[in-house]
This record gives C-alpha cells, structure tokens and sequence, in this order.
C-alpha cells in the first residue's frame, strides 16, 4: 500500500464514520429520505459558495451549502404543513427544484470551475490525496482529511453532550418537550449536523454515497441490536468496513471507488437482513415454522385433555381426529414425548401430569391474556413470545 | 376557597391550521384531586394536556401551575403522553425508558447515574415491572408498556400527573394495578389528572370531572356533576352508545 491508498481508505472510513452517526437518528426517526433531499439540495449551495470564497475546501463554502441543507428541510416541513400534500411528496418537490437550480449554475459557469455533475453525484476519492493541506510551507495531507475530520469531531463531540436530548426527543418528542428539552431545536441540531456531514463528504464521495452510508449502516445494525449505543457502534464499524473493503473492490476491478462502496453496503444490508438471529428472514421464517408446530403441539395436548374415550386417542387414528397430514402428526407427537408431556402405553396417548399441566396453563394464559403465569414457559416455546 | 389551585387555565384556545379545537377554556383544577377528563373523539382531551406543558401552542390564554407558567414549574408536573404516540420498536429497554423521566431534573448534557437508575429500579418495583427491566420494549405486552410509562411519570416524583389514555389497551389486572397506584399518589397529596374513555368506570376511580368537547361543559365533584344532564351535553344525544363501547 502506498500513502495515497492509505489516505483514501482513512478519509473513506472517516466519511463513514461521520455519516453513520447522524444516520442512526434518521433511521430511527424514519426520516431516511430527508438525507437524500439534503444531499442532493446543497449543491447550488455549494456552487455559490464556490463563487463567493474560489475555493472548493472553505469552510464558507460548507457552512452555506449545509445552510442549503436546513432550509431544504424547513421547506419540506412548510409543504407538508399545509396539508395539502404527505412528507414524501414534499421531500420530491423540493430537492429535484434546488438540485436542478445547482446543475444549471454548473453548466453556465462550468468552464472555469473545477465541478462537475460526475463528481457531484459520484465523487472523486482517488483524487482526494492530490489536494493537499500546506500549513507554513509543510504538507500535513489531504485536505479531505482535515475536512471530514474536523467534522467528525465536533459530530463526537456534539453526540457525546447530546445523546441523553437526541435518546429522548427520538424517542418521545412529547415527553422530550414538556420537561424543556426543545424537540424543535433538537431536530434542527441534527439536521445541521446531517446537512455539514453531508457538505464534507460530498467532495469526496458524491451525493449519492452519502445517503447510502447515512442509511445501510444504520439499518443494518438496526436489525441486529436493541440498544441504541450498540446500533451506533454497529452503524461505525459496518460504515468502515464497507468503506475499506469496497476500496478494495475498486482497486481490483479498476472499477469507481464510490460505486464499489455503495455496492459493499448493499451486500452487508442484504446478508444481515438474511441471517441477523432474531429479525433476519430465515430466522422470523424459522420462528414461524416452529411456532406452526407448537400451536399443533397444543391443539394436540387440548384434545388429548377433552377426550377420556380410548379411540380417540389410538395412535393411528389421531391423524383423522385432528385432520392431520402424517409428517406433522409425528413431528407433534415426537414434540410431544420429547417433552415428557405425554405417553403412549398399547398404541393409546394420554397426559402425563406435566403435560396436563401445561396445557391448563396455556389454556388459561390464551383466555385470559395475563402474562404473569408463563413467565418460566417463554424460554422452551416460542408461542408465547408475542 | 381553602384548598390551592394546583391547574389554573384562562381563555384557552387552541387551534391547528386556524381551526380551532380547544375554545375559550376556563379551568380550574384544585390540588389534591384524582380528575378524569372525558369528552367524545376530537373532543380535545389531549390538546388541553398538550398546551398546558407547553407541547403545543395555543392561540389564546393562558395556564398557570401553582400560580406560575408552566416552564417555571416543569419540576413539578410529570406526563404520560398516549401510549401510541412513541415508537415500541425504539432500540431500548424498559429500564431505559424510565430513566427518561429523571432527565427533566438531570438538565443539559448531564448523564443520570447511580442515584438515577435506583429510583427507576423502585419505580419498576412499584408498578411490578423489576423482573423486565433489562427487555426491549416491543417485547412487552400492551399492559406491561403502559405500566413502564406510568413508572416514568413516577420518577419525576412530581406534584401534578397528567395522564392521556393511561387505561388504553391494558387487561384488567393492570387497569387495577394502575388506578392503585393512581390513588395512592391522590393520598399523597398529589393531583392527578387522567384523560379516560371508559364512562363506567369515572364514579369509581375519580373524584373530581371535567366534561370538554371543544368548549368546557362542566368541571367539578363526580357526584355532584356526573349525570345525564352533562353527558349528553357533552356526547348529544347519543351518549349511551357511548357507554356501551
């Protein structure tokens, strides 16, 4: 690895970082889509502030595009005031406007600047290593990196003295506002940070990635964590290694930095919305299944309870009892002796004594809905986890 | 009048979008009381709630608590805002939550410690949550949230609750367990204030009514105002179908 690589791979992890913070809250808050209008709407901010200050890393220039970015939200919020029409649509009407507004002063004025449409929407890491920062005469690196670490900090450092009020106001604004924590103010905190967040990625990683690491790190961890400080911890640490990994994938196919980290973000999304333990696919399928199982298991114990006759408890005569295929007839009564909940003396099943009495117990938990008794039974069976 | 005003509301009006849905609201509410407000759907139960803590703006009026505005006294009121307005999928857990309702005292910035997380332990203990207080919140039952909202009401250890619907999707064991503890912090010397559904129920577990559908119709005593002249005012002439949902 030569220092430009290793430049790249650390501001494109920092990148991450500083995305996959306010992006925890935006998932949370379901306001995914509001990253992608600020992303796209700062860009007439930053061609103006191009204009202003000549210079593509001023810290003018990030202040007033994010500027952009807080007024696109109070925009959207205006036009979903109204009534007239729902958040979703109001979020489509205002970026596409600022964001065309941007693309026009790029082509008219394009000649002369060092910007493009390409490198708005994709970015240009590769290049990001030749733009360097010289403090009295002497290179300290890419300016990026300063950027976008500057950045990070004052985002750490914000979340370390905010995350009490952004818990609170995420989670209950109505409580949040009357013990005197402003949700409003929260809210447009937040927003500034996403929308300079934003601003300083943007240089290197374009308006598209961007979204995509504010919202795959964070839903990803989402599905694999009930605690928000670990959802943040998961959101920084799947941001990074999709961001280094997909470095790499870039640098073996020749292919854009910026696609393949994007790319690298979907995969995580998908294989952890596979295989996450509890909310994945396969594992909701699996719990489903077994829960098929145990609602058989527990029409099987209910008859097994009404019924005293022997015939109607003969082995092979269950299946036309209770209508059963034969593969789910063994599988319950396999389910069943395993458990010790019955017994099968001469081909004829009965309740053992603890078989009947989970099955009062299950009963009278279905009646009446008191979670208090089966308490100890949620462990073994999934029926009764909700 | 020897007993202190613990709410008092002059001229209330609120509206959204210049329609208004609370309309010149003058209330009294006497400390000490355990008061149901009842009113049919739109009514503005839980606009009055919500612009008496400030969570709304209203056009008109104005509210005092102890005779001061509400963000001088925020130390004394604690809130339960209607269980379907947060998001149970929230990555938290039960004792997390009640930990929110020390925040109002911690302040800015600063963390609850040690000293917080015991009174939330007590607070779970009180309401016989202690055993779930490290589950995730969607993994509790209806009843068992409810029940971790009125624990965070507790901690505040407020002077005056206000409740929106605390009764609202609960099986009965909790309704009771609730309204316990409800009555408890009445003989505490605590006013309670209880936005309610069920008709039935207000001789039984209230003291004190105030009748609102966008206007105030009555407010005082239970058995001195809780008669069919006031629900029908409030509900027209339908309020027995009411009663029977």
């Amino acid at each position: 690895m030569n220092s430009a690589q290793i430049e790249i791979q650390l501001i494109a992890s920092l990148v991450a970082i500083a995305c996959a913070i306010p992006g925890t809250f935006l998932v949370l808050r379901k306001m995914a889509m509001i990253s992608d209008a600020i992303s796209h709407s700062i860009l007439p901010g930053i061609v103006v502030g191009f204009f202003i200050t000549q210079d593509l890393n001023s810290p003018l220039l990030i202040l007033l595009a994010a500027l952009t970015g807080v007024i696109t939200v109070v925009l959207v919020e205006r036009i979903q005031k109204t009534g007239l029409v729902k958040e979703d649509t109001a979020i489509g009407l205002v970026f596409p406007a600022l964001f065309s507004i941007g693309v026009i002063m790029i082509a008219k004025n394009a000649n002369d600047v060092h910007l493009d449409v390409d490198a708005v929407l994709l970015g240009e890491l590769a290049f990001a290593p030749f733009d360097r920062l010289f403090i009295a005469g002497t290179d300290v690196g890419p300016k990026s990196l300063w950027i976008i670490g500057s950045i990070l900090l004052v985002t750490i450092g914000l979340l370390f003295a905010f995350f009490k009020e952004l818990k609170i106001s995420t989670f209950d604004a109505g409580l949040a506002a009357s013990l005197g924590f402003s949700p409003a103010l929260i809210h447009y905190g937040l927003m500034s940070v996403a929308s300079i967040t934003t601003v300083g990625a943007f240089d290197a990683v374009g308006a598209i990635l961007v979204v995509a690491l504010m919202i795959a790190p964070a839903a990803s961890a989402y599905l694999l964590t009930t605690d928000l400080k670990k959802m943040l911890v998961l959101s920084i640490i799947f941001g990074v290694i999709s961001a280094i990994s997909g470095y790499w994938m870039a640098h073996w196919l020749d292919a854009s930095i910026a696609g393949s980290i994007t790319t690298m973000l979907g995969l995580l999304f998908f294989n952890i919305y596979l295989f996450a333990p509890s909310k994945g696919l396969i594992a909701v399928m699996y719990r489903e299944k077994q829960q098929r199982t145990e609602v058989s298991l527990l029409t099987f114990l209910l008859h097994l309870k009404n019924h005293s006759e022997e015939n109607e408890r003969h082995v092979n005569h269950l299946q036309e009892h209770i209508n059963w295929q034969k593969v789910r007839a063994k599988t319950v009564l396999d389910l069943a002796l395993k458990n010790n909940m019955i017994d099968i003396n001469k081909k004829i099943v009965s309740l053992t004594i603890k078989g009947d009495e989970f099955t009062s117990q299950a009963i009278d938990y279905i009646i009446t809905n008191e979670d208090t008794q089966i308490e100890d039974m949620k462990d073994d069976f999934f029926l009764f986890r909700g | 009048m020897d007993k202190k005003l613990a709410v008092q509301i002059d001229d209330l009006t609120v509206a959204y979008n210049y329609k208004p849905v609370l309309w010149d609201i003058d209330l009294e509410i006497p400390e000490g009381v355990l008061m149901a407000i009842v009113g049919p759907n739109g009514a503005g139960k839980s606009t009055l709630i919500k612009a008496v803590l400030g969570i709304l703006k209203p056009i008109a009026g104005s509210v005092s608590i102890y005779g001061k505005p509400y963000d001088k006294q925020r130390s004394l009121v604690a809130y339960v805002p209607q269980k379907g307005s947060v998001d149970w999928d929230f990555p938290t857990t039960a004792l997390d939550v009640i930990l929110m309702g020390t925040y109002g005292s911690l302040g800015w910035i600063k963390r609850p410690g040690l000293k917080e997380k015991k009174t939330a332990l007590e607070a779970l203990e009180k309401v016989g949550m202690l055993p779930f207080k490290d589950r995730q919140i969607s993994q509790l039952s209806g009843g068992q949230q409810q029940r971790i909202f009125l624990a965070r009401a507790l901690v505040q250890d407020a002077s005056i609750y206000f409740m929106d619907e605390p009764f609202q999707g609960v099986d009965a064991t909790t309704e009771i367990a609730i309204i316990n503890i409800l009555k408890e912090l009445r003989k505490a010397g605590k006013t309670v204030i209880v936005v309610h559904h069920d008709l039935q129920t207000v001789p039984e577990y209230f003291d004190w009514v105030t009748f609102l559908n966008v206007k105030k119709i009555a407010t005082g005593p239970v058995k001195d105002i809780f008669n069919d002249d006031n629900l029908t005012k409030t509900y027209g002439i339908n309020y027995k179908v009411s009663i029977q949902e």
